[in-house]
């Protein structure tokens, strides 16, 4: 709406805008959460969203997951819309087929896993990559073992995600949404159902990540030194705007904004 | 003519034993029916399309609401004037089946709606096809949930067989009640069909709480 909720256009070198929302409002009844919100990430950042509760990241994460539709406004990943499909040069609101195809570049690892208790280890990985991607079953295998090798659950392929810890289990989720290779991985609270000692591990696993591939990462959390660790940006919202962003070193340190210092001056 | 007479037991025993299998089989074949098309109707109502939720809706809530004997009876004398003519046990079965079905698609509609949102949600995220999402990931573990409670339905539906006899289908219950109006001698063939029914049912349920207990974790 105003200029304040746009963010300058990154300037990584080589980094091309991938998400892009485009005045984006989500009411929930009377409650709006969003309000008509602007923002835009590049291809390969690591973007970390902070903000009181209920100043709507996890809104954000779940509209680019098509978990939610907008009310108004347009969503954009690559040089598709998320929400809209184009006939005849006009926009119209997407239909399952599109978003289906849209949807593949997006990844997403939850705050409550969300393992198939039904499946172990193993097929909770290949599941997707044999039924959406059509991977053969010994190449969907073979790439869920070097998965779980990268977070370090080689041992546990052959296990029900209830016999797992909670740590274990989102690392499990997290090697589930990479299966799929997507271009832009959403990471909702991830470490907030965990018990304290659980939550370095899975942490870890995340910057190491971060470190070793191009994915883009949206991140919602509460472990601020994690989000300075990873992040390229970091936003600030509050009730459903961005009042602040920049890179961490900046936010964290020498915060502009009051509210920023406020939230920060509480959760650090 | 009031005393009760182990001999008698003994001559009659075989009879009831052949209605007792008769009994079993309805009961199986029965819950199968009600198994499947419970199912079908849980699956129809959560169809986005009034045009099969409605129709399937009413036709639920009909048969639900009647009685199992009066069914019985539609589909015995009724629908041989329209030209479909079963045996009385093929009769009963549909009669059991579909009456249960209506309670069974109740027991699968809580299941489906016991799994939590995050699994649906978790599909989405990996982009499984809709139809993938109900096989492999939402139907196994609201079948799971639903088991005890399908189980407690066999149970009611075996106790219910009875009415077949009313249709002419040799149950047990038909078995006792022709050897009595020969014989003018109620006391024992009814007693044993009562016991044996309680032979069976009572082990059963038995063995759903076991089962129950190690599903529902």
């Amino acid at each position: 709406m105003s200029a304040d909720t746009h963010l300058p256009k990154d300037a990584a070198p080589g980094g091309t805008e991938l998400i892009r929302f485009d005045r984006v409002t989500k009411r929930f009844g009377a409650h709006t959460v969003l309000d008509a919100l602007d923002f835009t990430v590049s291809a390969g950042k690591h973007v970390t969203l902070i903000g009181p509760s209920g100043s709507g990241k996890t809104t954000i994460l779940r509209l680019l997951m098509t978990l939610l539709k907008p009310d108004e406004g347009t969503i954009k990943v690559g040089d598709a819309y998320l929400t809209h499909e184009e006939k005849g040069g006009r926009l119209i609101p997407a239909g399952e087929k599109h978003i289906r195809e849209v949807r593949k570049n997006i990844g997403m690892v939850f705050q409550q896993f969300n393992l198939f208790p039904n499946m172990k280890v193993l097929r909770n990985i290949t599941e997707a990559p044999v039924h959406v991607l059509g991977l053969g079953k010994d190449e969907a295998e073979e790439r869920a073992r070097g998965l779980l090798d990268l977070v370090g659950l080689t041992a546990h392929l052959d296990k029900y995600p209830t016999q797992l810890s909670g740590g274990q289990q989102q690392r499990v989720a997290i090697a589930r949404a990479l299966a799929m290779r997507p271009q832009v991985l959403l990471l909702d609270e991830v470490t907030s159902a965990l018990d304290p000692e659980l939550v370095a591990g899975v942490l870890d696993v995340l910057r190491d990540i971060a470190r070793t591939t191009d994915i883009t990462m949206l991140c919602v959390t509460h472990e601020m030194s994690f989000a300075r660790d990873i992040s390229d940006d970091v936003l600030m919202f509050d009730a459903g705007r961005v009042i602040e962003s920049g890179p961490p070193e900046k936010i964290f340190t020498d915060p502009e904004h009051e509210r920023t210092r406020e939230f920060l001056g509480a959760v650090l | 003519m009031n005393t009760w007479s182990w001999g008698y037991v003994g001559d009659i025993l075989p009879d009831l034993l052949k209605g007792l299998g008769v009994t079993v089989e309805a009961t199986v074949l029965g819950s199968l029916v009600s198994f499947a098309l419970g199912l079908v109707w849980a699956l129809a109502l959560r169809s986005p399309s009034r045009w099969v939720t409605w129709p399937v809706g009413a036709v639920v809530e009909f048969v639900r609401n009647t009685p199992l004997l009066v069914q019985l009876f539609f589909l015995f004398f009724v629908l041989p004037s329209w030209g479909l003519t079963f045996s009385p046990l093929v009769t009963g079965v549909i009669g059991l089946g579909l009456h249960y079905s209506t309670y069974t698609a109740e027991v699968y509609r809580a299941g489906i709606d016991g799994v939590p949102a995050g699994q649906w949600e978790a599909a989405v995220a990996l982009n499984l096809p809709r139809r993938r999402t109900w096989t492999a990931v939402i139907l196994p573990q609201a079948l799971r949930r639903v088991v005890p409670a399908l189980g407690n339905y066999v149970i009611a539906m075996f106790k219910d067989t009875p009415m077949l006899a009313a249709i002419t289908v040799g149950d047990m219950l038909f078995q006792a009640n022709t050897i009595g109006a020969t014989t003018f001698d109620y006391m024992e063939p009814i007693t044993v069909v009562g016991a044996l029914f309680i032979v069976i049912s009572y082990p059963t349920s038995l063995l759903l709480r076991a089962l129950e207990r190690r599903l529902v974790r």
